[in-house]
Formats: C-alpha cells, structure tokens, sequence
C-alpha cells in the first residue's frame, strides 16, 4: 500500500512512520500518548483512566514489577496469499495505527520481543478467515501484532485467546483504501487470567472495519478498541459481547477519533452479569473533530443484570467540535432482568433455567445478527449457548 | 376428564401502602369440554384471576385453593402449571428480543412434550397451523412479538393453544383491539382446538361481541372481585342489552 495513505489528516510524522493522531482531550488521559513506558507516571488508580480498574490484580503490569518470562504460543493460519512474518521491534510497520495511549499498553510497545505481522496484498479477497489462536501457558507476556491489508482487500480474522497468564499487547490494524476487514477477538482465558491490551485500527479512504470482541474468560480483561481514519469515506462497526461472572472485572474502552470528513462509526456493545462482584466496565469514547464534517456516529451500551450482587460502570462520553455532520448519539442502559419475559416463556412450559438461557442468549442474539457474517455469527451463537450452558 | 376447579380464591396485590384485596372469593369448575365466559366490567378482577391461575409472581393468594384433577395448581410452579395442561392466552403478551418464534416454539413444545418433536412433522404442524390463522410464513423468524400489530400477538397466542393442546385453556380479552377479521380468525383458531373436546376454555372477556363466534356454554358474571351471577349463553344476551350496571351499582355484587 502507498505510504500516503497512512497518513491521517492532522496527524504528526515521526521520521519515516506515519503515526494516527491521539487525542488527549476526549480520552482525559493523565499523560499523551507515547511507545515509551517512561512517559506514564505508575498509576495510583484515582486517575480517569484506571479509576475503575482494581490496579492490584494487573499481576504489575501497571507499575514496571511483572517481568516477561512467561510461555505464550500464538498460531497464525492463514489462506494462500497471506504473508505470516515474525518480526523484530525495528520492523518499520509496527506501531502506525495508534500510539499506546495508557502505561500498560506503552509497556507492552516497551517490552515486547518479537512481533507478528500479516499482511493480506491489495486487491486480494480472502474468502476463508485467518485464524488466530494465542493460548497462554502461564506467567507473563508482551506481545505485539500487525495486521495490515493493502488497498480493495478484504478479510475475515478470527482470534482466540485461550488458557492462563498475564497478558499485554497491542495491536494494529492498517486498512488501506477501500479495504474490509472484520476481526473477531474472542476472550476465553482460564479464570485467572490477566489481559490487557490496546486495539488500533486505522481506516482507510473508504475503508470498512468491522470489530467484534467477545469477552467471556479471565480475571481482568481489559481492552482499549481504538478507531481513527486515515482518509474520508472509511466506516468503523465495533461490535462487542462480554458475559462477566462472580469475581470477574471486564472493561472495554472504546474510542472512535472522527479527524477526516464524511465517515461513519457505530458502535453496540452488550453485555450480561452474574454474581458477587462481577464487574463490567465500558467506556465509550466518540470524538468528532472540527475538521469531520459530514461525520456519522452512534454508541449503545446495554447491559444485563442477572443477580444481586454485580456492578456496571458504563460511561458514553460525545465530544463535538463541528456541528456539520449527519448524526451523533449514544445510548446506555442497565437494566434488570425482565420478570415478565421470564414469566411469559415459563408459562409456555418452558422450565426457569432454560428460560433465563433463552432470554439472555436472545439478548446477545440481537447483537449477533448484526455482524452479517454468516460463519462468524453462527460460531458465536454457538459459544454463548456453551457459555450460557455452563454458567447460567 | 380434567378439571379445574377454584374454591374461594382470594389473591391480594402489593401496592404502595400495603396489599389491596383484588380477587373476593371466586368459585368456578371448569371441565374438559366446555366453554365458561367470564364478562365483566373493567377492574373487576378478571384479569387477575387469569393472571393468579397461571402464576404470576405479582399476585399473591392468600387463602383458596386450585386444582387441576385434585393436583395443587398452586403448589406449582409457572412452568410446571403449563406441563400440567394450563395455557394462558394473554392480552399483553412481551416481547423477547432475539428469541424467533420457530425457536420459541419448538423450545415450548419440547419442554411440554418432554421430546424433542420429530424436525419433519412438526414443521408440517407449524405451517398448517400457522396458515389456518392466516399468519405469513415469514412470521417464524421475526422475534417474539417484537414489532407485531395487536393482531399478530393475538393469532400468535392463538397458535400456541393450537399447537400446545392444553386442558385447559384461559384467553384474557383475546378479542381486545381486533377487527373483525382478525376476531374471526382468531376465533376460528380457539374453535378448532375446542371441537376436540379436550380442552376446558375460559374466556375472559369485558364485549359480547366474541360470543357470536366462540359460543359459551355457561357465562357468569364479575364484579368486584368475584362472581355474580352464573347462567346460561342468555346471560351474555342479557348483559349486551343492559350493560353491566345492574351489578356494579350495588344490587346483586352486594
């Protein structure tokens, strides 16, 4: 792909890499964006960006203590045509899609080793995904991974994220002009894991990026999707799904930076809680810059309260700098579940467990038929059924 | 043959300060069969009766008793009461999102059944039923009565009785808000499955209008909380051309 193209409007060019511009404004984050750990203060946990973050289960990831060492395989397989590199840190195709914007992500961008990156030529259409496994052996990792689509491709990844460890990492995604690329990122860690990771898409000149996280696993889970557009014209569809249980704390952080004109985001997550402590937290981050006219965006966030006892902090925030554009809004809500709807299926015969099943995977449902990928939306009705199976 | 019967049900609702008495002492057998219609003005307690039969949490009994074949209905659960042969037609039945009807359905016969129906006839039962009611194909995938007309949740409440094959059977104000042709259809729905004769009907219902198309055996009346006046299809007659002021102004609810 042209170097042009990964250069977004209002951004800032550092030697040779074009780097997506960071907002500090909308992000009320305590320090700018940086790949250096040294440029974030330890976070004491008061600040705006950890506040809801139990800073003492992050294993040190947050403070410098949690050394690498741990055993981390991550499988990449890929159609004929993809390229599959295992790269050094010097690679020049690492870090354009966005700047670690907190200290964890920055440590990861420090700490890393070897980076992975797949790339999908121009104009190729891939019509089976690129599946992704990264399964954790235990203790601590940094990781790093690129995936990169030149101009009219278009790509469905898959990435499983399986077994235990501490994980942090960012990754990118380089959509050149008139690209399409939905990634779906599963996270179905062991109960004890720790995942904390920084997703940076960078959308190309009528480019399509289709995000779905699905988050059902881990101690702390907690994602930062970022979105921002390279030229005019791009769309960005962030799907999310979390199923937070006893104990559990998910949070997923989304930022989508309107900086070009005439694109258009929409972002939908939803999500269920059950038992003591549960924790779900979402953030939903829409800045629309003055230079975006003709911008297109929605946020919702629903959540699903299944028992006594957990806790959503779900925050939209809408930041307009032009009044230009075609549409802005978001929506959240919490809400209980619904007695009457339970009551109706019992009625119908149906025995309370499976009811409550029905009811919450009609929920997810919702969202699922949305994705208009076929193979992707069947898959995932078919882990929120094993899910709910097991735990509802 | 199966029957319902209620004794001296008294059902209270919580309300802000306290529980308020809705339900007085209603007595009534219904018989695999037949065809009981219960009229009555509004905020009578019709409602509630219906509501308290099949279980809703919001209502609480606090003396009586209900039995289905001498079984405690009211020892059992919501589901429990449909697997026992209850159905419950509602009035405002909700909507659940994401659930498709087909799914819905199928999960409902199974739980009833206690098998899983055999794919291939129960689609041949789905459809026939479904075009009996006059009800588009397409109707199976959308969700539960998520975006359906006051119609379509009717003939979709309609087409679960078809397909369910209760003992017995309880519309609340099934008729509210149809047209006539809908009232028809509907109608045409509840008769088929009453011509089996295996199923008792309650018809809950404030219009007499219902009645030219479900005929009733026995009608009674309510008022404040229980019944009035028991009769026979000339007691509707009666309160077509009179209306129910005779009992809501003293006289016989007293």
């Amino acid at each position: 792909m042209a170097e042009a193209q990964n250069i977004p409007v209002g951004s800032t060019t550092a030697g040779s890499i074009a780097v997506a511009a960071e907002s500090t404004t909308a992000t009320r984050m305590s320090a700018p964006p940086s790949f250096d750990v040294a440029d974030f203060p330890v976070p004491h946990g008061r600040e705006e960006e950890w506040r809801f973050t139990p800073l003492a289960r992050l294993r040190g990831l947050h403070d410098g203590t949690a050394e690498a060492g741990g055993e981390l395989t991550v499988q990449v397989e890929a159609p004929e045509g993809v390229t599959v590199e295992t790269v050094d840190r010097t690679d020049a195709r690492l870090g354009k899609a966005g700047t670690p914007v907190d200290r964890v992500a920055a440590q990861a961008y420090s700490s890393f080793e070897k980076a992975s990156v797949v790339s999908v030529p121009k104009e190729t259409v891939l019509t089976e995904p690129i599946r992704v496994s990264v399964h954790g052996g235990g203790g601590t990792a940094y990781g790093h991974q690129v995936f990169e689509l030149g101009a009219f491709a278009e790509a469905v990844v898959v990435i499983d994220h399986t077994g235990d460890g501490v994980l942090a990492a960012n990754v990118d995604y380089v959509l050149g002009d008139g690209a399409k690329l939905t990634v779906v990122s599963v996270q179905d860690w062991d109960d004890k894991a720790v995942h904390v990771a920084q997703h940076n898409a960078l959308v190309g000149r009528d480019a399509s990026f289709k995000s779905v996280v699905v988050t059902f696993g881990g101690d702390v889970v907690r994602l930062h999707p970022r979105v921002s557009y390279a030229g005019p014209g791009g769309e960005a569809e962030l799907f999310g799904l979390y199923f937070t249980d006893q104990g559990q704390h998910q949070e997923h952080r989304l930022l989508v930076d309107h900086n070009v004109p005439n694109c258009k985001s929409n972002v939908a997550y939803k999500g269920a809680l059950q038992g003591q402590d549960a924790h779900a937290v979402w953030i939903g981050d829409v800045l629309i810059q003055a230079a975006a006219e003709g911008t297109d965006s929605y946020e919702m966030n629903r959540n699903l309260v299944l028992t006594d006892g957990a806790r959503v902090d779900s925050v939209p925030n809408l930041e307009i700098e032009t009044g230009e554009i075609a549409g802005a809004g978001h929506a959240s809500a919490t809400g209980r579940f619904d007695d009457e709807q339970l009551f109706y299926l019992q009625s119908r015969g149906i025995p309370e467990d499976e009811a409550r099943r029905l009811v919450v995977r009609g929920f997810f449902a919702e969202l699922v038929q949305q994705i208009g990928v076929t193979d992707v939306e069947e898959r995932l009705l078919a882990k929120i059924d094993a899910e709910l199976e097991a735990s509802v | 043959m199966a029957t319902l019967e209620i004794r001296d049900l008294h059902v209270s609702v919580d309300v802000e300060n306290g529980t308020k008495e809705i339900l007085k002492g209603v007595d009534l057998t219904v018989k695999q069969g037949e065809t009981h219609a219960i009229m009555g003005p509004n905020g009578s307690g019709k409602s509630t009766l219906a509501y308290s039969i099949a279980g809703h949490p919001k209502y609480t009994i606090t003396s009586g008793t209900v039995t289905l074949d001498g079984e405690d209905v009211l020892e059992m659960s919501v589901d429990e009461r449909a697997r026992a042969g209850m159905f419950l037609a509602m009035q405002y039945p909700v909507e659940v999102p994401g659930v498709s009807v087909s799914n819905f359905l199928r999960t409902s016969a199974t739980a009833l059944r206690g098998e899983a129906p055999k794919l291939r006839t129960w689609v041949k039962e789905v459809k026939s039923a479904m075009e009996q009611l006059q009800m588009d194909p397409s109707f199976a995938e959308r969700n539960v009565n998520e975006g359906f007309s006051g119609g379509e949740k009717k003939r979709h409440e309609i087409l679960q009785m078809e397909l369910m094959k209760p003992k017995i059977a309880i519309l609340d104000e099934t008729d509210s808000g149809l047209d006539v042709d809908a009232l028809r259809q509907v109608s045409d729905g509840v008769n088929r499955v009453r011509e089996t004769g295996e199923v008792g009907t309650l018809l809950i219902t404030h219009y007499t209008r219902i009645l030219r198309y479900i005929k009733p055996d026995f009608v009674h009346v309510f008022s404040a909380g229980k019944i009035v006046e028991s009769g026979g299809p000339e007691l509707a007659d009666q309160l077509e051309a009179e209306g129910y002021e005779k009992y809501t102004k003293g006289g016989a609810a007293a």
